[in-house]
């Protein structure tokens, strides 16, 4: 089952268009990533998801049910902008937060304790939240994101503000919710976030929806047969009609690595044969598009035709 | 409903756990008491010192016969038989108020009158010896004239009318304009200053929530109109608390300050301690004549008193309070919502409250003048002033009819506000780096849901 399904959501403003029937399929349990510049319309659809706005057009379903407003209780979100109440002390801050999302006093007060000691901060309880540092507050809000257990965990920029040491907790503490069942969604530009956590993404620019799938279909749609070799020894010419050598570094001395790309559909392990032939080879890789390079040169030039000859020309 | 019940516990603990909330229910109640106490040990203190002061009289022209019998409340004359040279000798050896030397003078032009002090006398007792004085000249003129005093006493009448209102059963009611002014004046001032202090509050906490950015959290919890609607109901929770400790601590301290001072009302205090002093009898008729009629219009006004209704007016002025402040509460909400700043909020401000200000001034311009004119109906009836102007005119008996018609009207415009500020605020909490106006205001109240 879907964890979310949106189809053909739009929004309108006045002046503009937010969202252009933007249709989106969130897999159960896994870690959806959300890019997109800023102002695509990013926040527009998380806004929406949340109920905190009405979408104009689309439907949504969450769980396999049309999106109502008792759902709220089964999604956690993380604004971009975070925020929590300054004069509020930590604990009561976190119960409060939680009953809104439909936690009882007595179960929200136990799973509090239970987090607060994960986080290694359970005598923060009676600290009120202006006089902790930005870091401690976002580790507060985390807590209060996840408290009520959701299924549906909303991230907006989630390691922003973060030190690495406590960045890495964070990492840890979403991939445990993940393997408990909850399905997760980051909204990021940080593509290395993207790179090791997601399983999914979807990528929007200028309101519509441009790419969607797992990450590794569509590392793959976006393959350019480039392979890079590390080999001894480069006095050897491969077929013109066949391959094209792109480039080629000296690592060592008599180490080097060459780029090259196949024509006509030519497969890797045909390079590899041929390659065994005619030099050492140490090490065989295919050159796969990183997530920033989809990222760019999608945003810049919106077709994947423009994409594909990006690609081939790096 | 759950959800803005707990938005209206935390609005309320948050602000009764404040110090500033302590101390301001703890303190003000403790002033007006404190003020009462001061001022009738003021008053107190006035009468015994009212013992009149001793002035020492010269009179060369033998016209003035300033003995005994002119003596008042607050001068004692004593004649000197000596010249004035001799007269200041003798003065400056005592402690007395003054010395007067009163030379040989023209009736017509009285001249050459010279008072003499050892300390600077107050312009109001040197006003209050020139009176005496001139009423002196008066009579001498008087006597010249061939005039009789008594006939002149009998050509000064007084009146005191007694007010009674006839009702449209014919029925007879007398009243008390005076405390029926007072009152109005009170209530509605009262309410006037609740509904702006508690307004702005709302506005506060609304900037606060959306400066901080949480108001993004709340809202993924809860819709935002349960969200300005919990804030809204948490803080006048806490105004009817404070309210409420007010009143309990106002009379309960009021009592006891009155109880201290002997449980008697001040003025008839004063007379009982003045007619003690005076030994002259005519002087102790007159005081005591006057006590009696004092007496006589203190139980007036207790009379009075008893019939105004205090249940309906107490009733009537909590549901004005609540209304008027649900009403003008939501519009300061929207204007919250809007702004990122109070000194931003400043330029809706006065808008907003300008007709609470229109009600506040037709209180004083019109309503406690004329409570029944057409003025004062359509003040009490628009839903806008009506909060303070309705609770001015209540003491003075308004028709059943205006009253329903006016709370209705009430019911629906803190409804019909708080649809309008709901509207705005939905959209205004979201929107930050907008520079906002009323035009954007409208926009957003016309966006869709």
């Amino acid at each position: 089952m879907e964890a979310l399904l949106a189809t053909n959501v739009s929004k309108r403003y006045a002046q503009h268009t937010a969202l252009d029937k933007v249709s989106i399929t969130i897999p159960e349990k896994t870690i959806f990533g959300l890019l997109g510049p800023n102002g695509a319309g990013k926040t527009t659809l998380i806004r929406i998801i949340n109920q905190i706005i009405n979408r104009d057009e689309g439907e949504i379903i969450i769980f396999g049910e049309k999106l109502k407003p008792s759902h709220v209780e089964q999604i956690g979100y993380l604004p971009e902008e975070r925020g929590l109440y300054k004069k509020m002390k930590v604990g009561d801050q976190l119960l409060y937060l939680a009953q809104l999302k439909g936690l009882s006093r007595k179960e929200a007060l136990a799973r509090i304790k239970v987090w607060l000691e994960k986080f290694e901060i359970k005598d923060w309880w009676n600290k009120k939240v202006e006089d902790l540092s930005k870091g401690m507050a976002q580790k507060v809000q985390f807590i209060s994101t996840v408290l009520h257990e959701p299924k549906l965990i909303i991230l907006d920029e989630p390691f922003s503000g973060f030190d690495p040491v406590n960045a890495q907790l964070v990492t840890e503490k979403i991939l445990e919710l993940k393997a408990n069942g909850s399905t997760i969604i980051f909204s990021t530009h940080r593509m290395e976030t993207v790179e090791s956590l997601c399983d999914h993404i979807a990528l929007i620019n200028k309101s519509k929806k441009i790419l969607e799938g797992a990450k590794k279909q569509v590392k793959e749609q976006y393959r350019s047969n480039t392979f890079i070799v590390e080999h001894r020894g480069n006095h050897f010419t491969l077929p013109a009609e066949k391959y094209e050598l792109k480039k080629q570094v000296t690592i060592e001395d008599g180490l080097h690595a060459s780029t090259i790309q196949t024509k006509g559909g030519i497969k890797g392990n045909q390079l590899i044969r041929e390659l065994i032939d005619l030099t050492e080879v140490f090490s065989f890789q295919e050159q796969l598009p990183s997530m920033a390079d989809i990222f760019v040169s999608l945003v810049k030039n919106e077709s994947s035709e423009s994409l594909k000859k990006h690609l081939q020309e790096v | 409903m759950n959800k803005v019940w707990l938005i209206i516990q935390r609005e309320f603990l948050i602000r009764v756990k404040k110090k500033s909330f302590l101390i301001a229910t703890i303190v003000v109640p403790l002033i007006i008491p404190a003020v009462i106490g001061g001022l009738i040990y003021i008053m107190m203190k006035e009468a015994e010192s009212a013992k009149p002061d001793t002035v020492m009289v010269v009179d060369e022209s033998g016209q003035f016969s300033l003995d005994s019998t002119k003596n008042t409340k607050r001068f004692h004359f004593v004649a000197l038989p000596m010249k004035l040279d001799q007269a200041k000798k003798a003065y400056n050896e005592t402690k007395d108020f003054a010395l007067l030397y009163v030379p040989v003078f023209d009736l017509n032009k009285p001249d050459g009158l010279v008072i003499y002090t050892q300390e600077n006398p107050s312009i109001e007792k040197i006003s209050d010896l020139e009176s005496i004085l001139e009423e002196r000249v008066r009579d001498l003129k008087l006597q010249e004239f061939k005039i009789d005093k008594e006939v002149l006493k009998n050509l000064k009448t007084s009146i005191n009318l007694k007010q009674i209102n006839l009702t449209d059963t014919g029925e007879e009611k007398s009243s008390n304009s005076g405390i029926l002014y007072g009152m109005g004046f009170a209530l509605g001032i009262m309410i006037y200053i609740f509904v702006l202090v508690y307004g702005i509050q709302i506005m506060q906490g609304v900037i606060d929530e959306k400066t901080s950015k949480v108001v993004e959290v709340i809202v993924s919890s809860v819709k935002p109109f349960q969200l300005m609607l919990g804030k809204i109901v948490g803080i006048a929770a806490v105004g009817v608390l404070q309210f409420l400790i007010w009143i309990v601590l106002i009379s309960f301290l009021s009592t006891g300050v009155l109880g201290y001072f002997g449980l008697k009302m001040p003025q008839k205090q004063m007379m009982e301690e003045v007619s003690k002093k005076i030994k002259d009898e005519d002087v102790k008729q007159a005081v005591q004549q006057q006590q009696v009629q004092s007496n006589v219009k203190i139980n007036e006004l207790l009379k009075n008193a008893s019939e105004i209704p205090f249940a309906k007016i107490a009733f009537v002025f909590v549901f004005y309070f609540l209304g008027g402040y649900l009403l003008y509460g939501a519009l300061f909400a929207a204007v919250g919502s809007a702004v990122e700043s109070m000194q931003e909020s400043q330029q809706f401000q006065f808008p907003i409250t300008l007709p609470l200000l229109i009600g506040y001034l037709g209180l004083f311009m019109f309503i406690l003048r004329d409570p029944h004119g057409p003025v004062s109906f359509w003040l009490s009836i628009i839903p806008f002033t009506s909060p303070v102007a309705m609770v001015g005119r209540i003491a003075f008996d308004v028709p059943g009819w205006q009253l329903a018609l006016s709370m209705l009207m009430l019911v629906g415009g803190f409804i019909f506000t708080t649809w309008i500020a709901g509207r705005i605020y939905r959209v205004g909490i979201l929107m930050t780096g907008t520079k906002v106006n009323w035009k954007v205001m409208v926009k957003w109240f016309m966006l869709r849901e």
